[in-house]
């Protein structure tokens, strides 16, 4: 598999074309201009309330641009009927922030769903299916579980289960650290670049954890609340050890002055 | 504790000016938030009151104690300063005063970000009232062909929900209720036959309080109290959960793989109501007439075998059935207004808390406006 994600580095999955977000009149971010390629760990990053989650929204087609386009390949969500954007769609897998497993359903229910709905695979390979993406997820043993029976890790890896059920070509994840300490942060991290290189899959991850960030980020944008638009793009590393940019520069370090493992890093006035 | 504060003195301010141009200002005792601490106006006058003013020095050598108050104060006092153009010294000040001052500045206020409470001019208000009612009403439209579209994709079963919620959904809002309709349908017939025999006696007729309490509880009271019930146990749960779910990002969560949430949530739980609605009406009719029966068996002494022939002699199956259509038009209303106060719910606690009570409130107003356009229809049509 990860043979043919060089022979196809340079395809591009998702470009986004001057794309302005808006609530109502009030401008989350203007003139957003990026590539992501396919098999990228595609990193959107910037300070709390800069307009991540927003994108992200955009990107998956929840929310409408207020002006330019979101392409896969050469299709815009927003040209296509509602029927296409949703059979488009299921080529998608999302991992929302908190877990949005539905509640009324057990985990195994929870990742049987998308399967029911769209193969024609018989009740008992869903289940055993269902069983074995609970297991990827280290969940093995928990498919009759509510999701409000268990811990908010766990809610986040059958979210990712679910998310994996139809075996998507692009995988999305609003925050994944969020609420989890540091260990099942990294475990989770060490899942997500398992299943890019075993489904070859692209993965988009909105995050502001810089552990994360280094440890599997290939390409980057960076939002800046301020001036309500992208201010760096590239790979995490090069931005840190590149970027002139102050602001960027500050968030890439946590603001603190030398920070260990960072020789290379040139003084920014 | 008491004893210490009841020793320590009060905030004590004065000003002196050791020099031309240079404010001191002497700062001593407690300065607490929840002491009267005097307002920045005391060092405005004397900023204004003689010689201009160049310099602002803090002298806290007598300070005993201090709090966010204290910092409250100097930041009037600063303010106050700065817009005269006024530099001010610091290095008076307790080290912890002066570290926290620093940080309160340390992020410079983000432009545009905070909230002007800008009052409108009477016309703009109303208009603006105007569009937001439009809009609010434009969205109802909308829902409301969302939701027919979906009842006729369910139809023709081309709607994606699951059997098993559907059940669930049936069993929720028709078989719980069935002990809270059962009380209230119970206390209503009795309370019906209670008001009717204080007139009815005076003639000797008690025996048509059958007849009164059948009518009324078939045609109206039956279908409007179990509404009425609905409206408060089912409606009110339909916006919670479709709400928590909106918060939970689980109705997102639908939309990307595919599932359009109104199939889903708004359908089976719109059939779950609409098909349970006449159920319940029919039972409540039932036991409102047995309630009616216990006052009349019991206190108007008339014989059972009586009230049941009075009752069955005038009561047509029309009167029933007005009372169903009544019943399924209500399930409607009150299905409508659940889910689109839920579905239309904001991303905050307290917005699914709005949703049901909004839902609650829409419902019963529409409940009784379609009760009150039923009773002017039968009343035309001669039913």
């Amino acid at each position: 598999m990860a043979i043919s994600n060089d022979n196809e580095a340079a395809d591009a999955a998702i470009v986004v074309e001057d794309l302005d977000m808006r609530y109502g009149d009030f401008v989350i971010q203007r003139d957003l201009n990026f590539i992501i390629r396919e098999g990228d760990v595609f990193v959107i990053m910037g300070g709390s309330g800069c307009g991540k989650s927003t994108l992200l929204r955009h990107l998956i087609g929840l929310k409408r641009p207020a002006r330019g386009r979101v392409l896969y390949g050469e299709t815009s969500l927003w040209d296509l009927t509602a029927e296409e954007r949703q059979a488009f769609l299921r080529g998608v897998g999302v991992l929302y922030q908190k877990g949005a497993l539905w509640s009324s359903m057990t985990l195994a229910e929870n990742v049987a769903m998308p399967l029911e709905e769209y193969t024609d695979m018989p009740p008992a390979a869903v289940k055993e299916l269902a069983s074995l993406k609970l297991a990827l997820v280290g969940l093995a043993g928990f498919e009759d579980y509510y999701p409000s029976e268990i811990s908010g890790g766990m809610q986040k890896r059958a979210g990712l289960a679910r998310a994996m059920a139809l075996d998507p070509k692009i995988l999305f994840f609003d925050e994944p650290s969020a609420g989890l300490d540091p260990l099942s942060s990294r475990l989770l991290d060490e899942l997500i670049i398992e299943l890019r290189d075993s489904l070859g899959a692209t993965v988009v991850i909105v995050t502001h954890e810089l552990a994360s960030i280094f440890a599997i980020g290939t390409n980057s944008v960076f939002l800046d609340p301020e001036t309500k638009t992208m201010i760096a793009q590239g790979h995490p590393r090069q931005l840190l050890a590149e970027c002139r940019d102050p602001r960027v520069h500050k968030f890439l370090t946590r603001g603190e002055p030398d920070p260990a493992g960072s020789s290379t890093m040139e003084k920014v006035p | 504790m008491t004893a210490m504060e009841a020793t320590n003195e009060g905030p004590r301010i004065d000003m002196a000016r050791p020099r031309n141009g240079v404010l001191a200002i002497r700062l001593a005792g407690t300065w607490r938030a929840k002491d009267r601490l005097p307002d920045g106006a005391v060092v405005a006058e004397q900023l204004n009151a003689g010689p201009r003013v160049e310099r602002l020095t803090y002298d806290s050598s007598s300070l005993t104690g201090w709090d966010s108050g204290f910092l409250t104060f100097l930041q009037k006092v600063e303010s106050k300063a700065a817009a005269a153009g006024i530099a001010v010294e610091r290095s008076g000040l307790p080290a912890g005063v002066q570290r926290l001052l620093k940080l309160a500045e340390a992020v410079p206020e983000r432009k545009g970000a905070r909230r002007t409470a800008k009052s409108d001019p009477v016309l703009a208000q109303v208009g603006k009232q105007t569009q937001g009612a439009m809009k609010q009403s434009g969205a109802m439209i909308e829902f409301i062909g969302e939701t027919t579209s979906g009842l006729g994709r369910a139809a023709t079963a081309r709607a994606k929900f699951r059997r098993s919620d559907l059940l669930l959904l049936m069993q929720e809002c028709g078989a719980q209720a069935l002990p809270i309709v059962s009380l209230i349908s119970v206390l209503v017939g009795l309370i019906l036959a209670f008001v009717g025999s204080v007139q009815l006696r005076q003639f000797g007729a008690q025996i048509f309080v059958a007849d009164l309490v059948g009518i009324a509880m078939a045609r109206e009271m039956g279908a409007l109290m179990t509404a009425i019930i609905m409206a408060g146990r089912t409606g009110a749960a339909f916006a919670a959960q479709l709400g928590t779910m909106e918060v939970n990002e689980e109705i997102d969560a639908l939309k990307t793989f595919g599932f359009p949430p109104i199939d889903f949530l708004v359908t089976p739980r719109m059939i779950a109501l609409i098909a349970m609605m006449p159920i319940l009406t029919l039972y409540a009719d039932f036991l409102g007439i047995v309630g009616g029966a216990i006052v009349g068996v019991t206190m108007l002494d008339i014989p059972l075998a009586q009230y049941v022939n009075e009752t069955q002699a005038h009561l047509s199956v029309a009167d029933f059935a007005i009372g169903l259509v009544k019943s399924v038009i209500f399930g409607v209303l009150i299905a409508f207004s659940g889910c689109m106060q839920g579905m239309r719910c904001g991303r905050s606690a307290s917005a699914v808390g709005a949703a049901a009570t909004s839902a609650v409130v829409m419902a019963i107003v529409f409940i009784v406006v379609a009760d009150g356009i039923f009773a002017v229809l039968t009343d035309r049509l001669g039913l």
